[in-house]
């Protein structure tokens, strides 16, 4: 029996990790499948999201729904403008260019962030239905990382039926598969393009607010963990939402482990194993064949 | 004509120089080198001993004269050290300041003390907890605490007031978590108890995500799991995974020292802090009329919602460690060594009870409380003290264990 709930706390908990992990990456994965750029600022978003739902809630008492909403928007808006007038003029530029343009934008974002706010970490109070323990039968565990896991499975399910289902998803697919083709069957790439690129911010921020509670929420946020964000992403595959979901509870899952188990150092069998996969699938667990 | 001018520009520019030179302090200027994070994951302890330093000025302003303090600031930046050598290095040798103080992060301290020696100027530690870091340096001066002394008491009270069998003990992996470890561990284990896993949680340089460290622990089922983190953001993240995971209802009550309920971070953590139980020298309740008038002037000044905390009264009890210098040499506060000497035995009534600079050691000796959060009828947390142990020396070095034995 106590077996049974230290294993169930070990999984729930590195799921409800990975599940952050996934919200905050899976807009980063389908803007770098889309359009080939490489926007390692994907992190401040979900710091921006994050700040606006966690400051909405604790000083202008906003409720958690609302919050999540404005964060979204908020940053989902954001986002449309810097794409318009920065992303926009580097899209057929080499790709270090691009990584030192979203590299500056991330310290702009540091820097905004502490002067704008300070360099204090923000805490996200849950409201008092999402505190305290769930009775799963077999083991107690924490709501939070419950509502965190059904809410990320949730998510996925939507952007996978989005992706089938839809005649956006459609475009989008056609897109990642071979822009050109797509282009000269008359989809509207850049149109395409703000839209997801809005969108994918917007669900960084969602991870941001979510998250807060296991990553903290701090100026340094974007630095902290693009790596984990990179991981999810490149093991995951561009563009693909199912790989992306499945790597980032892996990731979390086994990043969980490692720590329980080797709090010291624990975590570098994590890049050895990035390492290998990318070794054997260059293109991420749901890469297919190269192009 | 221009010529004339520069010529003039640069005496006077010279004049300037030789007046602010070493040896002038005894003039009515004192330079102080206060290094602190302004920036970085401390970033937000110094406003709460800058504040101090202020309050204690504005106080005081009668027993600081005739002399003149210039606060001179460097930003220590992020917990490793690095920058605050370079700061130490800059402000003995291009601000040619008289004395040296701060250090919130025990790698900071520990990292500037050749500089310190070579400088030959006296430093005072206002906050690093490292025990063994006053060895390092003759001219190093404590008016902070040591991990030692705190984790000490909270091992021996986990084993007789607590009636606690196992402990686990999760710690912030740098110099003073370990003490923090290794102090519990003695104190617990010479007291009948037994500390049955020790947890590194993570570095200084940001809140790790303790909710692995503590389902580590809670499989364990310990009687108590001692916590150590640097006062600040980490202390919230602490009790707030401690309750989501439920251990109190599994059985493991949460203690540590009072790094884990700073008081200017309590409000902030509602419910979940109510019956914690710490040992430390400060609480902004302490019952004495220092405190009392401390408490009541900072509140004045800086608004009802803002208490001082322990780093407070550290920097407090710092600055008036330097005004006694600055008297006690008459003026010559920039002779290190006399500094440092004019310092041991030094007797002070700070807001957290009587304080001694030990002569042997030039560590603090002070009372620890053991102390308990509550609800009061304002709605608001505040800690009570359950108990008081009087005139508590540095462990570390009253047993010569590990770096803390004097070298030979």
């Amino acid at each position: 029996m106590n077996a049974v709930a230290e294993i169930a706390g070990i999984v729930l908990g590195g799921l409800a990790a990975g599940t952050v992990l996934f919200i905050v990456s899976v807009g980063l994965s389908v803007t770098m499948g889309l359009m080939g750029f490489v926007n390692l600022a994907h992190g401040a978003f979900a710091m921006f999201g994050g700040y606006i739902i966690v400051l909405t809630m604790n000083r202008a008492q906003y409720g958690f729904p609302a919050a999540l909403a404005l964060g979204f928007f908020g940053t989902a808006a954001l986002s449309v403008v810097l794409e318009r007038f920065l992303y926009r003029r580097l899209y057929r530029a080499g790709e270090l260019d691009q990584v030192l343009f979203t590299i500056g934008l991330i310290f702009i974002f540091i820097a905004g962030t502490t002067i704008v706010v300070g360099s204090e970490a923000q805490s996200l109070q849950l409201p008092p239905s999402l505190s305290g323990q769930l009775n799963l039968g077999i083991v107690h565990y924490r709501t939070y990382s419950i509502f965190l896991i059904v809410i990320g499975f949730l998510i996925a399910l939507g952007i996978w039926l989005t992706f089938e289902r839809t005649r956006i998803g459609g475009q989008i697919r056609a897109t990642v598969d071979n822009r050109r083709m797509a282009e000269s069957l008359g989809i509207n790439v850049d149109r395409l393009f703000t839209i997801t690129f809005a969108f994918g911010s917007g669900m960084a921020a969602i991870g941001g607010g979510l998250g807060a509670e296991f990553l903290g929420l701090d100026p340094q946020y974007p630095l902290a963990y693009l790596v984990y964000f990179l991981i999810a992403v490149s093991v995951g595959g561009l563009g693909s939402v199912i790989g992306v979901y499945y790597a980032a509870l892996i990731l979390g899952v086994l990043n969980f482990v490692l720590t329980l188990y080797m709090p010291k150092g624990g975590t570098i069998f994590i890049y050895a194993l990035t390492i290998l996969i990318l070794l054997a699938r260059p293109r991420g667990l749901s890469g297919g064949k190269e192009q | 004509m221009s010529k004339r001018m520069t010529a003039a520009f640069a005496a006077l520019v010279i004049s300037a120089g030789v007046a602010g030179a070493p040896g002038a302090a005894s003039a009515q200027g004192v330079k102080i080198g206060l290094i602190l994070p302004y920036t970085g994951p401390g970033a937000e302890l110094s406003p709460q001993m800058d504040k101090a330093i202020d309050l204690y000025q504005k106080l005081n302003a009668a027993q600081i004269k005739p002399y003149k303090l210039t606060i001179i600031k460097r930003d220590s930046k992020a917990p490793n050290g690095v920058a605050a050598k370079i700061d130490t290095q800059e402000l003995l040798t291009q601000e040619k300041v008289d004395v040296i103080a701060g250090y919130i992060y025990s790698p900071d301290a520990i990292a500037s003390a050749p500089v310190v020696t070579a400088g030959k100027r006296l430093a005072v530690i206002m906050n690093a907890g490292t025990a063994f870091i006053t060895n390092l340096s003759p001219l190093y001066v404590r008016t902070s605490f040591t991990l030692w002394q705190s984790s000490y008491v909270m091992g021996e009270e986990a084993a007789k007031y607590l009636h606690a069998k196992t402990a686990v003990v999760a710690y912030t992996d740098y110099p003073p978590g370990k003490d923090a470890l290794n102090a519990f561990k003695y104190a617990f284990e010479h007291n009948g108890g037994k500390v049955i896993d020790a947890i590194p949680a993570g570095g200084p340089e940001a809140t790790p995500d303790f909710t692995p460290f503590f389902q580590r622990a809670k499989n364990e089922h310990p009687d108590v799991l001692f916590v150590f983190v640097p006062a600040g953001d980490q202390a919230t993240a602490v009790v707030k995974t401690y309750a989501a995971l439920g251990m109190k209802a599994a059985g493991t009550k949460l203690i540590g020292t009072g790094d884990i309920v700073p008081d200017n971070m309590l409000q902030g953590m509602g419910d979940n802090a109510v019956g914690l139980i710490t040992v430390h020298h400060y609480n902004a309740d302490l019952d004495n009329p220092q405190n009392k008038a401390f408490v009541a002037a900072w509140k004045k000044a800086y608004g009802a919602d803002s208490t001082p905390d322990f780093t407070s009264v550290g920097a407090w009890d710092g600055i008036a460690a330097i005004v006694h210098a600055l008297h006690a040499t008459k003026g010559k506060i920039d002779d290190g060594a006399a500094a440092v000497k004019s310092l041991e035995g030094w007797k002070f009534a700070s807001p957290q009870g009587p304080i001694e600079i030990d002569p042997q050691t030039r560590d603090i000796v002070m009372n620890e409380y053991l102390d308990q959060v509550y609800k009061g009828s304002d709605g608001k947390l505040h800690e009570k003290v359950l108990a008081t142990f009087h005139n508590v020396k540095d462990q570390c070095k009253a047993l010569a264990i590990g770096p803390c034995a004097p070298k030979k």
